[in-house]
């Protein structure tokens, strides 16, 4: 068994940099790698690009690194429930590329899959198909999109073991798994951290071997967006 | 009268059938589930990676892991599964989803929808929708007939940012219920109750065929 466990925030960030391109699992705010962007934000690294699907609220998530002046870009499909996001984009200091869920989705599972682009159907006649090669493919017209490259990803399982194996739970699945597979270096945080042999292998969604580091969260704050229920009869 | 939104949602919920999977968008579409008729199951699918979407929790049962693609707290149903963003789009693009609901901000005679930017205005983007009306066979939108100025949103060419070409097959709004076909335009099939034909007539700006007869909803 090869062990991914590192044992402080440090070493989990060791070898981020400035100007580098780095994707956050997560779907708004379930799901994302909580501690890793906390720790991103007290190392201070600047100019990052950031791929991921929403770009947290003010003052959590996403947000956090945004406040801090630490984003260039933002490559995301849908954002702005955020005051200082909106601020920054109208005034040119952050750049957003705006692009469809499941082509953003597509291009981490390519990353991390050895296909360099592939074909999409989403955005045709749209602006986002401008400057995009288009090919017919059973008479519909589609989009040549490339897979992403990211130096870092930060994701976020529920279950993950020594040997950097994850499980996910719920809904805060979404776009981990793919980002796992993708990053040149991927960190995982887990609520529970196990020994190897803990998790039936039958039921592991990321095997260890997409996965570079593994630790613990200190905290999972597990903010919830919006809190809708049923009335009790 | 005009439908509400819950009468909008009430009539889309007649087009659903028996072993459908459904996916709604945010807002009116999200009502539709109120209204499945209880002699058919249909699974509701949620883009951030859920099949077998339940009701809202109830109080205190909350769960920050459990989510649909608005981002509300929701449940899961005995049968649901979850998945990630990549498999939810396969399923997507790969037509396994029946039906699509959505709203918008204009239609075109031709089937067009414009539903995620407004020149000029904070643009929060696409989220799921265009992959959505890219590769869903059947796509109705719900919306109102006329937007706040009351300017028709059913037009002869759309004006905003493109979300699809010539993908919307059906439209419900308060006012009436109109097929989009490549020949003839909008079709008028239904009125919304105590709504005349001159008025859906003088509320739509893009090509509309008046069929002979053009009955009242029954709702």
């Amino acid at each position: 068994m090869i062990s991914k466990v590192i044992h402080d925030l440090d070493e989990a960030l060791t070898g981020l940099e400035d100007d580098m391109t780095v994707m956050f699992g997560g779907f708004g705010l379930c799901g994302i790698p909580e501690n890793s962007i906390a720790a991103i934000r007290k190392k201070g690294t600047k100019n990052l690009t950031c791929i991921s699907n929403n770009a947290g609220v003010d003052g959590f998530g996403l947000g956090l690194l945004l406040e801090n002046h630490q984003i260039k870009k933002m490559i995301s499909s849908y954002v702005g429930e955020n005051d200082e996001f909106e601020r920054q984009m109208l005034s040119g200091e952050l750049e957003v590329e705006l692009i469809p869920q499941g082509t953003l989705a597509e291009r981490c599972r390519a990353g991390g899959s050895g296909i360099p682009a592939f074909f999409t159907p989403a955005g045709h006649g749209t602006e986002v198909a401008a400057g995009k090669e288009i090919r017919i493919f059973n008479g519909k017209p589609h989009i040549l999109e490339h897979a992403f490259d990211a130096s870092f990803a930060f994701v976020k399982a529920w279950k993950g073991d020594e040997a950097g194996n994850l499980i996910f739970k719920g809904t805060a699945r979404n776009f981990n798994p793919s980002m796992a597979m993708a990053g040149k270096i991927t960190v995982a945080e887990v609520e529970e951290l196990l020994p190897a042999g803990s998790l039936d292998p039958n039921s592991i969604h990321i095997p260890g071997v997409f996965v570079h580091r593994i630790f613990k969260g200190n905290v999972f704050e597990k903010r919830i967006e919006q809190r809708t229920i049923s009335k009790r009869n | 009268m005009a439908l509400d939104k819950n009468g909008i949602a009430k009539r889309i919920a007649q087009e659903l059938q028996n072993g459908w999977y459904v996916n709604l968008g945010i807002g009116i579409p999200t009502l539709v589930a109120n209204y499945v008729q209880d002699n058919i199951k249909v699974e509701f699918q949620s883009e951030n990676g859920i099949l077998g979407m339940g009701p809202f929790p109830l109080e205190g049962e909350e769960d920050a892991d459990l989510i649909n693609a608005g981002k509300q707290t929701i449940t899961s149903l005995p049968g649901s599964s979850f998945f990630d963003s990549s498999m939810s789009f396969a399923m997507i693009r790969s037509k396994k989803i029946q039906l699509t609901v959505l709203g918008a901000m204009e239609v075109s005679d031709k089937g067009d929808i414009a539903n995620w930017k407004i020149p000029g205005k904070m643009v929060k983007g696409m989220g799921g929708a265009m992959d959505l009306v890219a590769s869903a066979e059947n796509i109705i939108v719900a919306m109102q007939h006329t937007n706040r100025k009351g300017d028709s949103k059913l037009i002869e060419k759309c004006t905003l940012p493109i979300t699809g070409l010539g993908c919307v097959k059906k439209i419900v709004t308060d006012l009436a219920v109109l097929e989009v076909s490549p020949e003839l335009g909008f079709v008028l099939r239904e009125r919304a109750p105590g709504v005349s034909v001159e008025e859906i007539v003088s509320k739509t700006s893009g090509r509309l065929f008046l069929p002979d007869n053009v009955p009242e909803m029954s709702l």
